[in-house]
């Protein structure tokens, strides 16, 4: 073992550094698996609705809002917030993410009031996405309008 | 327009993707969150994202970036049709049902429900 005679404090760091990245493989691979399975679900959605003889587009639509209502439903009763523990981004970057960032900060805050507390704060995060969602598509629209 | 092999390891690289720039920035999710979405009003403005969803389905549509996707598809149709009104009338043309299907349910949702301690 030729590595042995460190000083604590170097021996420390070099635990402290493989622990960071080993674990940070494991959250970039729970966030991949956990946030793959809810893409497989809304595609679920959208193929039974699909099945269902509703237009692609619409279909694609009702699927998107079938996972902002179980987003939101989710966190309502707890959970969401715990799988958010465990998967981080794979919980985040999905639609029921958005629902999510929505309805968590509202429930936070809903002793606060029905106005100031639950929907003021539903637009905590909500709030800059549709922002700047909205400015930076309208700067795509007036650039393809001009060119 | 995808399947479940597609939406799964697409989907699945966007969320570890971000999972990645959580851990090595000092971003929050919410930086996250407004990034895919300029994100995906950029792919959409280089008409790359139709592309996307054909190949990984609900793998580009799940993910928030698709909100850029719809806002800004919802502003490119509205300014091909109505010129420069269209530019703002567009920004929630497309994007209505899943923008006010979200406040709405969240609402009730938050209503209904009570934070646990």
């Amino acid at each position: 073992m030729p590595n042995v005679n460190k000083s604590p404090d170097e021996y420390k760091n070099i635990v402290k550094k493989n622990r960071k990245e080993g674990s940070r493989f494991k959250k970039f691979l729970r966030a991949y698996i956990v946030g793959g399975i809810i893409c497989m679900v809304g595609q679920g959605f959208w193929n039974l609705y699909i099945l269902m003889d509703i237009s692609q587009n619409d279909a694609g639509t009702l699927s998107t809002i079938t996972m902002i209502f179980l987003g939101a439903l989710l966190t309502g009763i707890g959970i969401y917030d715990e799988m958010g523990q465990f998967s981080g981004g794979g919980t985040i970057v999905p639609v029921t993410g958005f629902a999510n960032a929505m309805v968590s900060p509202a429930l936070e805050y809903k002793q606060e009031g029905l106005i100031m507390g639950l929907a003021a704060n539903m637009f905590s995060v909500a709030g800059p996405v549709l922002v700047f969602g909205m400015v930076s598509s309208f700067i795509i629209g007036v650039l393809k309008y001009v060119l | 327009m995808g399947n479940y092999v597609t939406a799964f390891f697409v989907g699945g690289l966007v969320c570890g993707l971000g999972q990645l720039f959580l851990d090595y920035t000092r971003y929050k999710p919410a930086h996250l969150l407004v990034g895919l979405v300029v994100l995906g009003s950029i792919l959409t403005g280089f008409g790359w994202y139709e592309g996307l969803i054909k190949f990984a389905g609900a793998g580009v549509t799940v993910p928030v970036s698709s909100f850029g996707n719809i806002l800004t598809k919802g502003v490119l149709m509205e300014s091909n049709r109505d010129g420069f009104l269209g530019l703002f009338k567009g920004v929630l043309e497309a994007a209505s049902a899943g923008v006010g299907a979200s406040v709405v349910i969240a609402f009730f949702v938050a209503l209904i429900f009570n934070p646990r301690d």
